[in-house]
């Protein structure tokens, strides 16, 4: 137990990747031995998560259980890990949908242990983003991220996959390419990755400075750029986002979870971790750019979600649309930084991406349980189906509530928040914002609509195509994600209290 | 210690070679065994000089010397530094699984491995070895060149007598007048080197330690470093000499190009690295600019040309003219980062390109076809093969976590150091690596299989196994603890720097 | 007890009643309605005893019961939410609570609760009756609609929306409530999605207020970032207030109080269906009859008028936001008045004529008239809730009707099937009549009277000719039709069979007809101007005291003046007249002259909005963004890198490397090769020795060079 306190982060980051090493020891085709395994895998991260989460002073600046060890001493960039409020809120994310993204995969049977253990190699990817303290171990994880989830895609996709996959890796890595590049060029001009080094020395830099024969402001506006174009692809931002519809509408169903739920707050975390105290000339200087894109985002994401006759394409454009809120509010701190509109933006930025993955991860799974069971995803396909499924039917219009962001439950509190802090500092664009509001009510509806109401399609009704209601298992992945929405749209308190304190210290 | 390891580890594989000559034509498995327990042996050994070498201590260690032509002050100097004690190591591994991919069963509807005259192959492939480990730790130059050359000429043989039918004849020809007319030009300016220092100390001596403060003028090292960096350079696939090595790689049969790629290119570079910068200091810091333009041009333009091959041999024949590049831009960037991640990439290029042709060649075995539209669906035969392949993957795509990222990172910042356009240039190369990696994986791997493949392929044998494995320990191992080589190669490293009088 | 404690319960009831049903009576139909009733029964405890304590306290307007919890952390502050009883929520508490109670216990008897289960029934339909045995012969009776439980569910989630709202005592949580109550809307609106026209209904009802609501939360923000805070009592305090009043917004030359003002006005437009968002609301009748209909006609609307009567202070800073409102209000009466003439259906005649009250409403905001405005809200509340449970009875008698004779095609709603059902359903009538003559204005004893004189004082006191005479016109109109569909639905003889065996509904239907139609009536009498004639103050001016209370300077009420009053005694006697005078002897459509297709088909509003909003939307989700700017342009893009690279790759290696490198450093070399090679070829036949041979000859060649090198 000692140990576990010393080593509490390195527990829960190699945990699940070591978990899956010691599957591949374990006997050929034991289908259920492997998912079994793979769930208590993940629930160990998450029990120690709860652990960590427990023992976090919110209070205390700075970052908390931090460990050192040493990985690449000769480049100066060591495996530093550390968390704060605004990582342990993304930890908790990940470790807490990874389980219900396993449980939910329990209905596959084809090649059942790669496939678990590239789960656990994912969760390990992507925690180790949220706990680096390094920045070259921020890009380790972010790059080794994308591994498994494009196996993933391109094994259990569907019949897209081959394209979806290869687009999603190589959109993403030619995007990284950028950031790779400006990784590089800080540990040359310091000669250390270390981030909290690197905020004090990057900033300290005199603005006139010559640097690699160009002005430091140049530089700087440059590897901003960098950055940013990195994690815009990542969350994604218009014009950059046509990868995911493709990636999550081909990705199996928990696939889509994950990707949906935590792979793409890695580009929003990368904005609040690396982009806004790396860059806040710059962030400011361009945070009208930032803010467009985000616009664009929310509106173009809702416009495209309401086009689509795909019902899982039809959620994979709302996570543009969401994940737009997420942006928009950065910029309006990135804007205001350091005023009380700034920290409201911010507590909206984050709590919304932590919303969005109950509420997407929610979504997906949803459109997998039918498609699982109709093998369509086409919208004109169903219709009328609530009174085949009712519970099925009621879930379903609780979850998309939450992401059509009904006051009561999670998504109104961050949408409201970032509105609020974004309002008095880019009044024109949360305005325009508005109308993607407003159609994502138009393309929840019309999912509900087409799916669960109008004239039963007689097809499901009888026959060897009778549609089964949900089961057990699928009930009880939809369960904690359902009580966190209500309970977080009811009480926010308990998880912004530590956001907020986070975002007072941080910026 | 006065085991003379490096010797022993040396001349290993040369006497194995003769035992194996002597052992009568139709003993086909007495041959592969000699074979394998001598690269057993000189694995272990360099295995273990590897790990023994002391770090704190630095410099060249084991160090043997036997005079063997005093008047002209040749003689028989070994010795490893922290650069060429993993390539010692890298010749090793090769080795082995060179070996054991070769070995060849003897159920004929499967070709795999060296069905005809093993005896004479084996003993070839120990000739070269041999050669190869003797440029590594020689610390004399004319038994450097010496050793180069008789690792050189058995590909030739190799490649002619057991090579892919169609253009065998051409390659080996190919190979060996590229590789002959390199090696002569550098023999010019090692002899010019030779004599000027013995104006200069009034000592004959190819001892390339004295050699290291001969005193070479600026003008002369001018004129001299060119010659004899390309020189060597050629053998390391440079950009423009490079055609030879994917000819040479279709051609060669898989143990060859196993070698080939693996080691023999590193010897190139390693030489180029020993005599050119390391001897010829100040023509370096003169003529950097021009090795890191070629340099360049080779990251980009092989991605470019991998990425439209059909054939899986000339794939990743011009993949490693691409990471080779790296390797060459790692050694022109003359300072630390850069000369370090030049080391690293040697090593963990050697292992991965080995492990990609020790699979390409189980596949040719099984489909006798290396077109990549030709293939497919090879995952659900041979399973452990499409791992190893994917690993292989993941490092030449600088894959974070494999040794590949360990080693073009440095690589990257040292260029960041000199000149960041080339930096920025040349991390093009990654994506288009990843595509070609990624396609290829998917098509040869995961595709459908053609119906006239169905039924004719097996899987891997238990041999293959053990060899890829053993390939993807080193690329893991040294890509999650960088530890396990960098501060070795460091060591190395801060000897180079220390001649190239920076830092 | 403490108050406060009590305030914080008043909404929890059918939030649980709603869970509790969802997820574990549902099964149970006596259990759930059991549940859900007994929760509105509590509210309304809770709300009854919360009114008579407010009524005890002196100058509640300046104490209110208030209390608040932190709730969102916002940097080193908190938002805070909480309840909050001041006169005006007292006054609203108090009908919502009744409203609600008698639409719970309609509801029993509406569903048929004790039928049988149909014969072919099907959950998403509206129930079609069941065919039972009854000594010796079959005949068919009403079915018990199939998803009993799950609309006790929604009414109770919709109560908690409702109670929400009214005791909050910040935007925020009224916001809450109001958002939930539009779910519910959408829920009940949709509640037999298996009808397409329901479905769409819902969504129309749904996607028309959200129109308003993002304005809303833009107001709300607004708000929020100029006061720091969301709480009424904080905002409504000299110093916010007058800031408010200074600080220039920038649009439209309003000051930031006037444009926050008119920000949450359009909120109120969508939700209380004014003009040009009221086209939601006729539709919305295609819920269950008459349940949903009478929940989005006299409970949810009224908030959105409750909402801008809460922030009447804000709104009334800024001139222009008042002028719009005013004319949007009265705009929307007669607009709406003139549409109800033309209608057929039983509902969407009361449909419309709610719109028309609220535009009531909305206009004596608009001038000022606090008092009235909550006054006709109130009554307007009982009676039109008494109406359209009355018109419920009724096409529930009709459908009994249609029941018996079988006959499936005659429409239950069109009053042009009905007539003489005064003999048949006489509870119905009698209350009908009440709650027709309240809506009508019928002068003194009802309470409709009361609350739309007032309207009309103020607007002539305050002088706005303009908005009088709107009204005006629009009372006669209302009275009109009030009494078309009187004589149309209840008077003369029954048109057809079904009409013959229309049968009145049981006691859980008419017992709150009778208490409504109560309050109908004697709500009037609280709020009689103290300078009416004979009248005035034998009864005080409780409700002007009471609610006047609310504002920080209590508004005094305008002196009395006869033509207000004369004309409000004009319009209702005579429009009432004129409808009997019309309609006492039509018994078509066809001999109705006052079927103008344009008023019929609402302005073509619905039609137009299709081709400037709907479809256009469409095209551009569709077309635009999917097709064209995502596949075709963004991803054309993306698709070129590919190929690019291919091209460039193969140009590299055709053009350059094989002719240029190779053939210069190597094809010097691959002739040489080839001649090489035919000499070679003899050798690599032969046998090991002779390779041993080659070597041995490079060997010395390399010797010699060496040598050569070393003496030269």
């Amino acid at each position: 137990m000692n140990f576990i306190s010393t080593h509490l982060l390195s527990t829960i980051l190699f945990f699940p990747m070591l978990s899956a090493v010691v599957m591949m020891f374990l006997p050929k085709d034991e289908n259920k031995l492997f998912r079994w395994f793979a769930f208590v895998a993940s629930l160990v991260p998450f029990a120690l998560t709860l652990v960590a989460w427990f023992q976090f002073k919110s209070s205390q600046p700075g970052f908390q259980f931090q460990e050192t060890y040493v990985w690449y001493e000769a480049i100066g960039s060591s495996l530093h890990l550390g968390v704060d409020g605004l990582s342990l809120t993304m930890v908790l994310l990940t470790t807490f949908l990874t389980p219900l993204a396993i449980l939910a995969s329990f209905s596959i049977s084809d090649r059942v242990k790669p496939y678990m253990m590239l789960f656990l190699f994912l969760e390990t990817g992507m925690l180790g983003v949220f706990m680096a303290l390094d920045l070259l171990i921020f890009f380790v994880f972010w790059e080794v991220g994308l591994v498994p989830m494009y196996f993933l895609i391109n094994q259990w996709g569907s019949a897209n996959k081959d394209y979806a996959s290869l687009k999603f890796m190589i959109y993403t890595m030619g995007g990284s390419l950028g950031l790779l590049l400006a990784v590089q060029m800080l540990g040359v001009l310091f000669g250390t990755y270390d981030l909290v080094t690197l905020y004090e020395r990057w900033n300290s830099l005199e603005p006139g400075a010559i640097l690699l024969g160009m002005s430091v402001h140049t530089v700087k506006t440059i590897a901003f750029w960098a950055f940013v174009i990195a994690f815009a692809i990542k969350v994604p931002l218009w014009p950059f986002h046509t990868w995911l519809p493709d990636a999550h509408t081909e990705a199996p169903t928990a696939g889509s979870m994950l990707l949906a739920g935590v792979l793409l707050k890695l580009g929003a975390y990368g904005f609040l971790r690396l982009v806004l105290p790396l860059y806040p000339a710059e962030a400011k200087m361009f945070a009208g750019a930032l803010a467009l894109l985000a616009t664009a985002a929310i509106v173009f994401g809702a416009f495209g979600s309401f086009g689509q006759t795909d019902f899982k394409r039809l959620v994979a454009y709302s996570s543009v649309n969401h994940m737009g809120f997420v942006v928009l509010g950065i910029a309006a701190a990135a804007y205001s930084i350091g005023t009380q509109d700034a920290t409201i933006a911010l507590n909206g930025a984050i709590l919304q991406m932590f919303n969005h993955g109950l509420s997407a991860a929610g979504m997906f799974f949803l459109v997998g349980v039918i498609y699982e069971r109709t093998h369509t995803r086409n919208l004109e396909e169903f219709g009328g189906l609530f009174p085949l499924v009712p519970v099925y039917g009621g879930i379903l219009i609780f979850t998309s509530m939450a992401s059509l962001g009904l006051p009561g439950l999670n998504g109104f509190v961050s949408e409201f928040l970032v509105v609020r802090g974004a309002f008095p500092v880019l009044t024109a664009y949360t305005a325009i914002s508005m109308l993607g509001l407003l159609f994502t009510g138009a393309y929840i509806l019309k999912g509900i609509k087409k799916v669960l109401h109008g004239p039963m399609n007689e097809h499901w009704a009888h026959g060897e195509h009778k549609l089964t209601e949900i089961n057990f298992r699928e009930i009880m992945v939809m369960v904690p994600l359902m009580a966190l929405i209500l309970w977080i749209g009811i009480y926010p308190a308990w998880i912004l209290d530590v956001i907020n304190k986070a975002v007072v210290m941080l910026f | 210690m006065n085991f003379p390891v490096l010797s022993v580890i040396t001349f290993t594989p040369m006497v194995a070679a003769l035992i194996i000559l002597m052992l009568p034509a139709q003993r086909k498995n007495e041959a592969r065994g000699v074979a394998l327990a001598a690269a057993t042996f000189a694995l272990i050994l360099s295995f273990w000089v590897y790990l023994t070498y002391d770090q704190a201590a630095a410099g060249y260690q084991f160090i043997e010397k036997y005079s063997w032509l005093p008047a002209l002050g040749i003689s028989l100097h070994f010795g490893v530094d922290g650069i060429s004690a993993p390539l010692v190591l890298l010749t090793g591994v090769v080795m082995f699984t060179g070996v054991l991919i070769s070995w060849g069963d003897d159920d004929k509807h499967v070709m795999a491995g060296i069905q005809d005259r093993p005896r004479e192959f084996f003993a070839f492939l120990f000739l070269l070895a041999g050669g190869v480990f003797g440029v590594f730790v020689s610390l004399d130059l004319f038994m450097l060149f010496f050793f180069y050359e008789i690792a050189v000429f058995p590909m030739y043989l190799l490649i002619a007598i057991w090579g892919w039918i169609q253009t065998r004849e051409y390659a080996a020809m190919k190979l060996t007048l590229y590789l002959f007319i390199g090696s002569v030009v550098s023999l010019v300016g090692v002899l010019a080197m030779y004599w000027l220092q013995y104006k200069n100390t009034g000592v004959l001596s190819f001892d390339m330690i004295l050699m290291e403060n001969a005193g070479f003028s600026q003008t002369f090292q001018n004129i001299w470093f060119l010659p004899v960096f390309l020189g060597f350079a050629v053998l390391g696939g440079i950009w423009p000499f490079h055609n030879w090595s994917p000819d040479g790689h279709v051609a060669a049969p898989t143990a060859v190009s196993m070698f080939h790629a693996g080691v023999l290119m590193k010897l190139g570079a390693f030489a180029a690295l020993r005599v050119g910068i390391m001897l010829l200091p100040q023509g370096a810091h003169t003529w950097s600019w021009l090795i890191m333009l070629f340099a360049g041009i080779a990251v980009v333009y092989g991605a470019y040309i991998a990425f439209v091959q059909e054939d899986m041999k000339y794939m990743i024949g011009f993949s490693s003219v691409s990471h080779m590049g790296l390797v060459m831009l790692g050694m022109s960037t003359l300072n630390r980062n850069g000369i370090m991640g030049a080391g690293i990439q040697m090593f963990s290029h050697g292992v991965m390109t080995a492990l990609f042709f020790a699979i390409t060649g189980m596949i040719y075995d099984r489909s006798h076809t290396r077109q990549i539209p030709e293939l497919g669906g090879m995952s659900k035969i041979m399973p452990f093969a499409t791992i190893g392949f994917i690993i292989g993957g993941l490092v030449s795509m600088g894959m974070p976590f494999f040794s590949g990222f360990v080693a073009e990172f440095p690589i990257f910042m040292g260029v960041w150091e000199v000149q960041w356009l080339v930096a920025v240039i040349a991390s093009i190369s990654i994506v288009i690596t990843a595509a070609y990696i990624m396609r290829n994986i998917r098509q040869v791997f995961f595709g459908a299989m053609p119906e006239k493949l169905e039924g004719h392929i097996t899987d891997v044998t238990v041999l293959d196994k053990v060899a890829i494995t053993t390939l993807c320990l080193f690329m893991i191992v040294i890509g999650l603890f960088p530890s396990f080589m960098v501060p070795l190669i460091e060591t190395g490293v801060e000897n180079v720097l220390r001649l190239l009088g920076g830092s | 007890m403490t108050t406060e404690t009590l305030i914080w319960l008043i909404p929890l009831p059918p939030a649980l009643a709603f869970f509790l049903i969802v997820l574990f009576t549902n099964k149970s139909k006596a259990l759930s309605h059991t549940i859900a009733v007994g929760a509105a029964l509590l509210s309304w405890l809770g709300s009854m005893i919360v009114f008579v304590r407010a009524l005890g306290v002196e100058h509640l307007g300046e104490h209110p019961f208030e209390s608040s919890i932190n709730w969102l952390p916002t940097g080193d502050t908190w938002l805070k939410i909480g309840v909050l009883v001041d006169p005006l929520t007292a006054a609203v508490l108090f009908f919502v609570a009744w409203t609600v109670l008698m639409i719970f216990l309609y509801s029993v008897g509406y569903h048929n609760f004790g039928q049988p289960a149909g014969d072919h029934d099907h959950a998403g339909l509206p129930p079609h009756g069941a065919t039972i045995e009854e000594h010796g012969h079959k005949h068919v009776v009403p079915s018990i609609e199939p998803m009993y439980s799950r609309f006790f569910a929604f009414i109770g989630l919709f109560a908690f929306g409702m109670f929400t709202l009214v005791v909050s005592d910040n935007l925020l949580t009224l916001f809450v409530g109001w958002e939930i109550m539009g779910l519910c809307s959408y829920l009940l609106i949709g509640f037999w999605y298996g009808k397409p026209s329901a479905r769409n209904a819902a969504v129309k009802a749904f996607m028309t207020t959200r129109v308003g609501d993002v304005f809303m939360l833009l107001g709300i923000a607004y708000l929020y970032s100029a006061t720091g805070t969301l709480s009424f009592r904080e905002i409504f305090t000299e110093e916010v207030l007058h800031t408010l009043a200074t600080i220039p917004s920038g649009v439209l030359g309003l000051s930031a109080a006037g444009l926050i003002g008119l920000l949450l006005f359009i909120g109120t437009v969508g939700k209380s269906a004014q003009f040009p968002l009221h086209v939601w609301l006729p539709d919305a009748m295609e819920g269950p009859t008459p349940v949903s209909a009478m929940i989005h006609a006299a409970t949810m609307v009224s908030a959105g008028v409750y909402m801008v009567i809460r922030m009447f202070p804000i709104i009334s800073l800024d001139e222009k936001t008042m002028a719009i409102v005013a004319f949007v209000g009265a705009f929307t009466a007669l607009f709406a008045a003139t549409i109800a003439v033309a209608q057929n259906d039983i509902k969407r005649v009361l449909a419309y004529s709610t719109i028309s009250q609220l535009g009531f409403m909305i206009a004596a905001l608009g001038i000022g008239a606090y008092v009235a405005a909550v006054f006709h809200l109130i009554t307007h509340a009982f009676f039109k809730a008494l109406l359209f449970l009355g018109s419920g009875s009724v096409i529930h008698g009709m459908e009994h009707g249609v029941l018996h004779t079988g006959n499936h095609k005659v429409d239950p709603q069109d009053m042009f099937n009905m007539g003489g059902l005064r003999k048949k359903m006489p509870i119905t009538f009698w209350t009908f009549l009440i709650g027709g003559f309240a809506l009508s204005g019928f002068p003194i004893i009802t309470a409709g009277f009361w609350s739309k004189d007032e309207i009309l004082a103020d607007a002539f006191g305050h002088g706005h000719i303009f908005v009088f005479a709107t009204l005006a016109i629009a009372a006669f109109m209302t009275a009109f039709y009030t009494m078309r569909q009187i004589t149309l639905t209840f008077l003369g003889e029954p048109r057809t069979k079904e009409a013959e065996h229309a049968q009145e509904t049981p006691w859980t239907m008419t017992t709150p007809l009778v208490i409504l139609a109560f309050f109908a009536v004697t709500y009037g009498w609280v709020g009689i101007p103290e300078h009416f004639p004979l009248l005035g103050g034998l009864v005080p001016n409780w409700l002007h005291e009471f609610v006047g209370g609310t504002l920080a300077e209590h508004p005094e009420a305008v002196e009395f003046s006869p033509w207000p009053l004369i004309t409000s005694f004009v319009v209702a006697l005579g429009g009432l007249f004129a409808g009997w005078l019309v309609y006492r002897n039509i018994n078509s459509p066809a001999e109705d002259k006052l079927q103008i297709s344009f008023l019929k088909n609402k302005y073509y509003f619905d039609e137009i909005y299709d081709y400037i909003f709907v479809k256009p939307a469409i095209w551009v989700s569709e077309v635009l963004v999917s097709a064209w700017m995502d596949k075709g342009f963004i991803d054309g893009i993306l698709h070129i890198f590919g190929p690019a690279t291919g091209g460039l790759g193969s140009f590299i290696r055709n053009k350059f490397d094989l002719p240029v490198v190779n053939r210069f450093f190597g094809d010097g070399t691959a002739d040489v090769t080839y001649w090489f090679g035919g000499k070679l070829r003899a050798v690599q036949t032969g046998r090991i020795q002779q390779y041993l041979m080659f070597a041995l000859v490079v060997f010395i060649a390399v010797g010699a060079a060496l040598y050569f090198f070393l003496l030269a």
